[in-house]
């Protein structure tokens, strides 16, 4: 219960809840912070702060346009860009033939120009065809023209996997993209982060992936006034402490850290007080927020849905084992989804990607509680 | 050559044109080139101007002196001199890449121009500052031509930080913001999409923001790349939108050691532009004043708003690919024929012969040329290579995006960062 409050009070009070406001909010009997919920907040779902995002950045900027398949007439494949068209028009509301390097490379020739194209693909997947555009020509542009050129493009969309959508379209490209300098990778979860993460990424100077989940655009959060306002920024590279704990640090991103909270919440009774750390940016990643929980908990269960090796969980634990070994009680797990290519079968695809008994179990084998399962493939 | 001279017009009567119903602009000329067998000028008989008409003559028999001299000539004396300049500008500098190279101040892969002169000067010198070109890896001469100063493309080269790049982009990645050479791309294509969205950005700047600008953009590629998938999406998108944009072909036949006509199944590439609804245009690229007049049409168009065009220009490499390659697949006879028709030889016998420069004027030019790429050799030479701290130095425009350092400030911060030592 304490829990479920302190989540809601955690997403209200927006860039302050990190740390040491979180933790005094738990101090206070739950009737107050009731009050808190009460008073400021309202619920909007990650589809209509991404929607609200791009209409009050088109606004405010001229430059700013969008461009992908299906954002004009339809609406949005997913209906992020709904209503858009009707407001900025065609020049501004692009639709393209389905030509992902074309248009891809097309934004970035005109963010070579000054301006600031916002780039759907449909889902990340579909951004293999303009793989070349985003890396090549976007993120190394800067560095081989000495500075001359920056390229200020944002390459959204969803990422990872949906509901029985089979291999080709449930891949995670985080641990991609997080691996090229030149490159800003963030990953939101709630309406908060979207429409925070979101206008940071329109208004950087440099080229942004910006990772969305299908399955969250259409789940609502509560979000702070703060949070509504037009100028709402969220800071690029910094990670988010959903929950405050101090027996295990679970890192996690994008839908997942919906389920490391519920695994919290089990975990809690259970005795074991675990720390959810939402991570919001691949790259630059947050190693400083991971390692200071790291040495304050002692243990660390990593949680993503992409493929295991070289992925997010890697990185992160060669972070940890770089810079607090001495801090670690037990071994690092990572939890990532299963080695194969997405089945379609709705059992498989459940067992192919980490579910919120996996999270459990990790932190209890981390907190010595159960024994290790079989290596799994 | 083994696929056939044809001349295309905008002009809606066969054999040629396949247009589908296109307004042609009444004054578009194409390309008018003698049949290598017969010698006569095939033209649709559709009235054009006479003063195209003449200019045409003039054109079409450029290598054939001996008729009269036309009254008409393409070029003033200051255009002729600023071109030929330019031609030796691009000859002379890309053979001292060769000489640096194999003496070892160049290194990696150089990939030189030498033959194609004619396009580069062709297209270029007819631009204002603010239109854009987009290149592949064979790039020093399109930016030579577009304006940034052979000291500086001479110390890229030599990866020193005087260069325009600053070292860090090297022979495949000319970069230069001020005089809109937006790159220099490796992979072949690439450029295509680059080069249409700044296409896109001209015209939005018109639609959008209401700005006056009427800049074009010139896409340089391969006869290689035109069988790539992202040239064909941008023929599309460009013709749809109707945008600003020049696709010029240099098809020099050879694709490393692909020869053009095994790869492609079709191989006269200006045919594609009709398909997908721009004119499409052959013309010869060992001849630069041809190559001006047809960029002339193709640049008016654009600025009109009137949409794209893509250009074939049929030319020919004299060095390999790069210079790691070997180059033995080409005919020598070939190489033989197409040396014949060097860009530089013939425009310089079609300089003095209608009495628009003398030999002491040229030979001026050639001087004064050497003389500017020695002096590009020897500031690159003294120049210093880059300092340590520039390795982490402009990867984000917004150094904050190195992230958050142990002691949870931005990294960039860290004194030690720009030093070059602290880690990433």
């Amino acid at each position: 219960m304490l829990g479920i409050v302190r989540q809601n009070v955690g997403g209200a009070r927006g860039l302050s809840s990190q740390g040491l406001g979180n933790y005094v909010m738990r101090l206070r009997p739950v009737a107050s912070a009731m009050r808190n919920y009460s008073a400021g907040t309202k619920e909007m779902t990650v589809r209509d702060a991404l929607n609200s995002t791009l209409d009050e950045e088109m606004a405010a900027d001229p430059n700013v346009y969008v461009m992908g398949e299906e954002v004009g007439e339809y609406q949005g494949a997913y209906k992020i860009t709904k209503g858009l068209l009707d407001k900025y028009g065609p020049e501004r509301v692009v639709d393209t033939p389905i030509t992902e390097a074309g248009f891809a490379g097309i934004g970035v020739g005109s963010a070579y120009h000054g301006l600031r194209p916002v780039i759907e693909f449909m889902t990340f997947n579909f951004s293999m065809q303009a793989i070349d555009h985003v890396i090549n020509s976007a993120a190394k542009s800067n560095y081989m023209s000495a500075g001359q050129i920056n390229v200020p493009i944002v390459f959204r969309g969803p990422n990872g996997p949906a509901a029985g959508v089979g291999a080709q379209h449930s891949q995670c490209y985080g641990a991609w993209y997080g691996s090229v300098p030149g490159l800003k990778v963030l990953v939101p979860y709630s309406s908060e982060d979207a429409r925070g993460l979101l206008k940071a990424a329109i208004r950087d100077p440099d080229p942004v992936v910006f990772l969305e989940n299908e399955l969250l655009y259409g789940e609502s959060f509560p979000v702070s006034a703060e949070a509504l306002d037009s100028s709402f920024c969220l800071p690029i590279g910094k990670a988010k402490i959903e929950r405050e704990g101090k027996d295990i640090t679970i890192t996690a991103f994008s839908k997942m850290v919906g389920y490391a909270l519920k695994a919290a919440e089990i975990l809690e009774k259970d005795g074991i007080n675990a720390e959810v750390i939402n991570l919001r940016s691949i790259r630059p990643l947050d190693r400083a927020t991971i390692n200071a929980s790291v040495r304050k908990t002692n243990r660390l269960v990593t949680v993503e849905e992409g493929f295991p090796q070289h992925g997010i969980g890697a990185e992160i634990c060669a972070s940890v084992v770089e810079d607090s070994f001495g801090y670690l009680d037990a071994p690092i797990e990572r939890i990532a989804g299963a080695d194969v290519p997405t089945p379609y079968a709705a059992n498989l695809e459940r067992m192919a990607f980490p579910q919120i008994e996996d999270i459990v179990r990790a932190a209890k084998r981390v907190c010595y509680r159960s024994v290790p399962l079989a290596a799994t493939a | 050559m083994a696929f056939a001279r044809s001349i295309h017009h905008l002009h809606p009567l066969p054999p040629v044109s396949n247009t589908r119903g296109l307004k042609p602009s009444p004054l578009f000329l194409g390309s008018i080139r003698p049949d290598s067998h017969t010698h006569t000028i095939t033209r649709s008989s559709v009235s054009v101007s006479s003063s195209a008409q003449r200019r045409s003559a003039v054109a079409a028999n450029v290598s054939d002196v001996k008729t009269k001299p036309a009254a008409n000539l393409l070029v003033t004396k200051e255009e002729g001199l600023e071109v030929y300049e330019d031609l030796i500008l691009g000859r002379v500098f890309e053979d001292m890449c060769a000489q640096m190279y194999y003496r070892g101040k160049m290194f990696g892969f150089v990939h030189l121009y030498n033959g194609q002169e004619a396009v580069s000067s062709g297209f270029i010198k007819l631009l204002k500052q603010g239109d854009s070109v987009v290149s592949t890896y064979r790039d020093h001469v399109h930016a030579l031509s577009k304006g940034v100063p052979a000291r500086a493309v001479m110390s890229e080269l030599f990866g020193k930080t005087t260069g325009c790049c600053r070292g860090q982009g090297g022979s495949m990645h000319m970069f230069s913001a001020e005089h809109n050479v937006l790159g220099g791309f490796a992979f072949i294509g690439e450029g295509i999409p680059v080069a249409t969205g700044a296409a896109f950005t001209s015209k939005y700047k018109r639609e959008v923001l209401k700005e006056d600008c009427d800049d074009v953009t010139l896409a340089f590629f391969g006869d290689g790349t035109a069988n790539n998938g992202q040239f064909f999406e941008c023929l599309n998108m460009a013709a749809l939108w109707k945008l600003p944009i020049i696709f010029v072909v240099e098809n020099n036949l050879w694709a490393i050691g692909m020869s053009h006509l095994r790869a492609t199944s079709d191989p006269e590439i200006w045919k594609k532009g009709p398909a997908f609804g721009m004119p499409g245009v052959h013309v010869d690229g060992m001849d630069v004043l041809k190559v001006r007049e047809v960029a002339k049409e193709a640049i008016g168009r654009a600025r009109r708003g009137e949409g794209p065009t893509l250009v074939e220009c049929e030319t020919y490499r004299f060095r390999g690919h790069s210079l790691a390659d070997p180059d033995e697949l080409r005919d020598p006879d070939e190489k033989a024929r197409y040396a014949a028709r060097d860009p530089i030889t013939q425009f310089k016998k079609y300089l003095i012969e209608n009495k628009l420069a003398s030999e002491a004027e040229l030979k001026a030019i050639e001087k004064k040329i050497d003389e500017v790429v020695e002096d590009a050799v020897e500031f690159a030479d003294e120049s210093p290579a880059p300092s340590r701290s520039q390795l982490l130095e402009n990867v984000f425009a917004d150094p904050r995006g190195f992230g958050i350092g142990p002691d949870g400030r931005y990294r960039c911060e860290d004194p030690k960062f720009t030093e070059g030592t602290a880690q990433v």
